[in-house]
């Protein structure tokens, strides 16, 4: 049965995480296959994903499925009676939950990477301010869409969550790396508030990746961006 | 979700992400009010509608603001969902279909605004790079969906039509910056196919009849 479901994966990836929380949550069992970085590829991934060669690809019965967000939507239709509903049901909310997940992939995800690999004081300064003000958009849809609840989903881990949350570990990393502080307690009260709740699911403590180690991942990336530019 | 009464969408001639969504709600059968915008001089009510991106189009439904195109489109096909599904039943070819329309403002978007902010050379290059990505479309779309019908994916016009017809105008506007046809018939067959048999349904040739929609200026004012 677990080689039914297998998941091509890369332990730093967010995007990766998503759909892993997502399995979980719906109590999927499948296989996890860890993916190269750069020009080792696997022949599977390629295969795969032909068009993006990236992770994460999920394979269900031998068909791929790419894209996070896609990947989400499949987990909740295939295995909607295994666990509480990841995207909300109704249109108006799924709207609004995909408005924030569009957001966060095409404006805040970005100032995250441009917050790890940027190489001025200006690429970063102007990374750290598109990520704030992210953080203060997301406060006040969070305020929004809880309507006073434990998440942006309701009283369960939910979409929104699931993204948003994957991305927390991550932003430990760069204030370490950086020395900026992105979630402020004094101007973020509830997301803080919510990341504590989400970093306490049973799901998301057994599959966040490790700050150290990621700590590390980050160090030697930005050691190899160091040494290529040096060159 | 139980009856919706009043139905707006903040939308702009040229823009094809509009055209788009009035497309959906043509074909949906739903009847909607339009809101030219202004996008030199937008209005108070599109900036409070859409703060975040400020942009069209915007659909308002019972007072409440839905933005984006692509969730605009999945929106009203759930909300209508008895009439002419814009996607597939079976999970799987629904998110073939997704993994496509994601594609479209992936490497289709981009690829326009390349075409668009460069000059020369660096345009023709753009032109190219735009024609390979159609070539992948067609060629994703031929082994991924295509079923011999005259839409995408189904006997009916679906999300990758509604997306594909309309960016029509805007990829005529962006093959005559560039000089160079970027549709071709023998070349993408499955892509021309699709955009002729949409201007052919009754809900869009009755389009222009039911819509006051303000003409575009003339191309020298553009």
């Amino acid at each position: 049965m677990a080689k039914e479901v297998k998941l091509l994966g890369q332990w730093v990836s967010p995007y990766v995480l998503r759909v892993q929380i997502a399995l979980e949550l719906k109590g999927v069992s499948y296989e996890y296959l860890e993916q190269q970085f750069g020009e080792n590829k696997s022949e599977l991934l390629l295969k795969s994903n032909p068009v993006y060669k990236k992770v994460p690809v999920l394979i269900h019965k031998d068909r791929p499925i790419c894209e996070s967000a896609i990947i989400l939507q499949y987990i909740d239709e295939v295995w909607g009676a295994g666990g509480p509903a990841v995207l909300p049901s109704d249109p108006y909310e799924r709207a609004i939950a995909c408005f924030w997940v569009s957001y966060i992939d095409d404006k805040f995800g970005p100032s995250l990477v441009g917050l790890i690999r940027g190489k001025t004081d200006e690429e970063n300064a102007a990374a750290a301010e598109q990520a704030i003000l992210g953080l203060e958009l997301l406060e006040e849809a969070y305020e929004k869409s809880s309507r006073g609840k434990r998440f942006f989903g309701g009283d369960d881990v939910g979409y929104l969550d699931i993204v948003l949350g994957s991305s927390l570990r991550w932003i430990e990393v760069i204030e370490i790396m950086r020395g900026i502080k992105l979630l402020d307690n004094a101007k973020f009260p509830l997301l803080m508030a919510w990341a504590e709740r989400f970093r306490a699911a049973a799901v998301v403590k057994k599959l966040m990746p490790e700050a150290g180690k990621l700590m590390e991942y980050a160090k030697e990336v930005q050691a190899r961006m160091n040494a290529a530019a040096a060159n | 979700m139980e009856e919706v009464k009043e139905v707006k969408l903040h939308g702009y001639v040229k823009s094809g992400y509009s055209t788009m969504v009035h497309y959906a709600l043509r074909l949906k059968g739903v009847c909607y009010e339009y809101v030219e915008e202004d996008l030199k001089n937008k209005s108070e009510e599109l900036l409070s509608l859409n703060p975040v991106y400020k942009k069209v189009p915007v659909l308002v439904v019972d007072g409440r603001p839905i933005a984006e195109s692509l969730i605009i489109l999945e929106f009203v096909d759930e909300v209508w969902k008895d009439n002419n599904p814009f996607l597939p039943q079976d999970p799987y070819e629904r998110a073939k279909v997704r993994f496509w329309a994601q594609f479209f403002y992936q490497k289709l978007v981009p690829g326009g605004y390349a075409i668009r902010n460069s000059e020369g050379e660096a345009r023709k290059k753009a032109a190219e790079e735009f024609v390979d990505s159609l070539i992948i479309l067609e060629e994703g779309l031929r082994k991924d969906l295509y079923t011999g019908v005259p839409f995408i994916h189904g006997e009916r016009p679906g999300l990758l039509d509604v997306i594909l017809s309309g960016s029509h105008s805007t990829f005529n506007y962006l093959g005559g910056l560039a000089g160079v046809k970027l549709l071709e018939k023998e070349r993408m067959p499955i892509l021309c196919s699709s955009l002729d048999a949409f201007v052919e349904l009754d809900a869009i040739k009755s389009m222009a009849q039911d819509f006051k929609i303000p003409k575009p200026p003339a191309p020298s004012a553009a």
